[in-house]
């Protein structure tokens, strides 16, 4: 079977608004179809090879494999994270490890939280990712069987950081598979947390992972929200992302990416309130024939918002990347101000990068830049590093964790930056 | 007419403020290997010939001066010494210790112990001073099979050869030449070369954009790393650096080629009369 929502006898049948949200979203997939290339938002992104692979979703048998040692960005001297662990798609929570959370903080997988929190998962499943014009958004719906809850009551400030982990294992007799996650995050007013995600291959073997994430923010939240993306080279990795932040919340996002055949971060934010702030952040580090799609939307809805976004890549071989950063100023958002900046370095020639940068401004009280830059490694910097007794390798890998360095420098989280430091030192220096 | 013109120049013995020297080169006369030997050396840019025949030889512990007008080759001359690409050989050959330079990569030579002192030192955002210097330290002590320093070793050497350069803590924390003063600058490329204790050390217009002070810091910096186990090529447009560093020998590079070789007096009576005789097509 390839990549579509046909199939669903695998689902645990949910409450009525449930199954009605899912037989809505396989309705729009099947109107939707996989997105093309003639599709503006996914000109330069070609999903064909994701209809070649015989798809299946994983069976619940897998939900006994041992995934290995499980990541986390917590040194050993630390409080753990909370951590939530998937297993191709499935939640494993002998995994995982939520113990010691504060009174009202909720952090479990999705389905089990049927249960106890269906109001407040009806109320938000759904409200911000649209799967009635997103295809991928339509089809995690329509096939939607797991995923994450967290919820932070009002005025929490969480110390530990939330890490959710999401493996994709498999043997070589194994079909294909492919999940279709959902990660639900409810903010409330005044509370604060960091929210890890790492999605990695424990494995070989081909998956395709289609994640869809809905953030809410509520007025002055706090959200810390990394991703590292490094599955094999031969899986598929689709993420689709739409946060709100009401008055004066923030966000702070990064997005860190060496994984995948193919990959694609689409990230809307809403500025739902006045005076709220965006930072997103990213890097990517792809060689081979990665594909690796980051595109981005922040949509300043309300006035005096700020938004910034610096993502910088690194591109080797074959590898293809594509930045789409668009930045919306409605009516009546005065004050804005909202900053965008993509630099990719090249180190083969054969390597290619579209960016399109793009500024849509509706307001004229607004302080808006943004700039795309392509370049390769500077020569004169090469040449001085090796006459001083650096070998070439050493002195171009010293050069790109300089050019990468200055993104994640900007991860607040101290923790959080040095984990993610050593992630694209370890794409520099492979094996 | 030219012996006139030396009659008139002060003995050489009484140049004004010349630092004692720790090393004399009447001592190399005692080891006739040459350390540098330049043959016939012809290169270009593209098809553009910038090089057409340099001869130069040079023994360990001697100090040897190139003066030359801008745009002579002085630096082309330099880079090729330190190996950057973009350069054709197409006549000739340069060794160290008898040993095929031109074959080598940077890292190879600045192992062998090549020194380029940069015109202008590149600005490296991104990497620290002190990572830059251990990297290279520890990049040429691998190659000469010597031992790494960790980062206490490292730091404790750095600390010292700082002091006595007049340098902070302050500037191995800052990326690498990055909003540096000329004088800092410098300074750094002196401190990378106390570091790597080369052989024959090709300093490129250190001079270039110091004051008085930093220029005689910069100076005693490399007198202090004269020695008889080292060369030291000093190019310079201008003679004042010479009062600083004094040469052995002086020679003039003017359209590619060494016109005119001699002692450090020469210097001199390229600062009083300029380049004009060499045919130098800049206005100085
Ligand atoms: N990369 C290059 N491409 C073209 N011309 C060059 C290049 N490098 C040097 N030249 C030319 O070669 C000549 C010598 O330059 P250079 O070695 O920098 O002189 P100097 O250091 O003596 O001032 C100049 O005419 C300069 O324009
Ligand atoms: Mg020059």
């Amino acid at each position: 079977m390839t990549l579509n929502a046909e199939d669903h006898s695998h689902l645990t049948p949910g409450p009525p608004w449930l199954e009605a949200l899912r037989t809505e979203g396989r309705c729009h997939f099947a109107q939707l179809g996989l997105p093309t290339p003639r599709q503006e938002a996914w000109r330069f992104t070609n999903l064909a090879p994701l209809t070649q692979p015989r798809w299946q979703i994983a069976p619940p048998a897998s939900a006994a494999l041992n995934p290995g040692p499980l990541p986390s960005v917590v040194p050993a001297d630390h409080p753990p994270s909370y951590r939530l662990v998937f297993v191709n798609g499935y939640w494993r929570p002998d995994l995982s490890s939520t113990s010691g959370m504060p009174n009202g903080m909720v952090l479990t997988g999705l389905a089990a939280a049927l249960i106890d929190h269906a109001d407040l998962i009806e109320a938000h499943l759904g409200r911000l990712a649209r799967a009635d014009t997103q295809a991928l958004v339509a089809l995690n719906t329509g096939l939607l069987a797991s995923g994450a809850l967290l919820v932070l009551p009002p005025g929490l400030m969480l110390e530990r950081p939330v890490e959710v982990v999401m493996i994709g294992t498999g043997g070589e007799s194994d079909p294909p598979l492919a999940w279709h996650p959902r990660l639900l995050v409810v903010a409330g007013a005044g509370s604060r947390a960091t929210l890890i995600e790492h999605h990695l291959s424990q494995t070989h073997h081909q998956n395709c992972a289609n994640l869809v994430t809905e953030l809410f923010l509520g007025a002055g939240a706090q959200m810390r929200h990394y991703k590292t993306q490094r599955e094999n080279p031969a899986s598929f990795h689709l993420a689709t992302t739409s946060g709100r932040l009401d008055r004066d919340a923030s966000y702070e996002g990064f997005l860190l990416t060496t994984g995948g055949r193919l990959s694609r971060n689409e990230v809307r934010l809403v500025l739902d309130g006045p005076g709220a702030t965006a930072t997103l952040n990213g890097a990517y580090l792809v060689r081979g024939q990665q594909h690796c799609d980051t595109t981005t939307l922040i949509d300043h809805a309300t006035p005096g918002g700020t938004s910034s976004q610096l993502f910088k890549g690194v591109l080797d071989d074959e590898a293809w990347a594509v930045f789409q950063g668009r930045v919306l100023v409605r009516p009546g958002a005065q004050r804005t101000d909202g900053q965008q900046l993509h630099r990719a370095l090249l180190l083969s020639d054969r390597a290619r990068i579209d960016a399109k940068p793009e500024l849509e401004i509706h307001a004229d009280d607004v302080k808006c830049g943004h700039g795309a830059t392509v370049g390769d490694l500077d020569d004169d910097a090469l040449f001085y590093l090796r006459a001083r007794g650096i070998d070439r390798d050493a002195a171009r890998s010293l050069l790109i964790a300089a050019f990468i360095t200055e993104t994640i420098a900007r991860i607040t989280d101290p923790v959080v930056a040095a984990a993610f430091e050593s992630l694209a030192d370890g794409w520099l220096t492979p094996g | 007419m030219m012996s006139a013109f030396c009659a008139a120049l002060p003995d050489p013995g009484a140049c004004g403020g010349t630092p004692p020297l720790k090393w004399t080169s009447r001592d190399q006369e005692r080891k006739p290997e040459p350390m540098l030997e330049i043959t016939n050396l012809h290169a270009s840019v593209g098809d553009r010939p910038i090089l057409k025949g340099i001869d130069l030889t040079v023994h360990a512990g001697q100090v040897h001066a190139i003066m030359g007008p801008n745009g002579s080759g002085k630096s082309t001359l330099s880079y090729i010494l330190a190996g950057r690409e973009g350069y054709t050989i197409t006549e000739g050959s340069v060794t160290l210790d008898g040993r095929d330079l031109l074959t080598q990569s940077p890292e190879e030579r600045a192992a062998a112990g090549v020194f380029l002192a940069f015109q202008y030192p590149v600005e490296i955002p991104g990497v620290s001073n002190a990572t830059f210097l251990k990297a290279a330290l520890n990049g040429v002590r691998r190659r000469r099979g010597e031992k790494e320093l960790d980062a206490m070793e490292f730091l404790k050497l750095t600390r010292t050869k700082c002091r006595q350069l007049g340098m902070t803590d302050e500037m191995l924390k800052r990326a690498v030449n990055v909003g540096f003063s000329g004088g800092e600058k410098k300074r750094n490329e002196v401190l990378q070369m106390a570091l790597l204790d080369p052989r024959l050390a090709v300093l490129d217009e250190t001079d270039s954009g110091l004051d008085i002070d930093a220029l005689r810091i910069v100076s005693d910096g490399v007198n202090a790393l004269r020695g008889p186990d080292r060369a030291m090529l000093v190019i310079t447009h201008y003679q004042r650096l010479l009062d600083h560093i004094v040469p052995d020998r002086v020679h003039v590079l003017a359209h590619g080629r060494i016109q005119r070789s001699g002692g450090k007096e020469l210097a001199l009576e390229l600062e009083a009369r300029g380049y004009a005789e060499f045919g130098a097509d800049e206005a100085a």
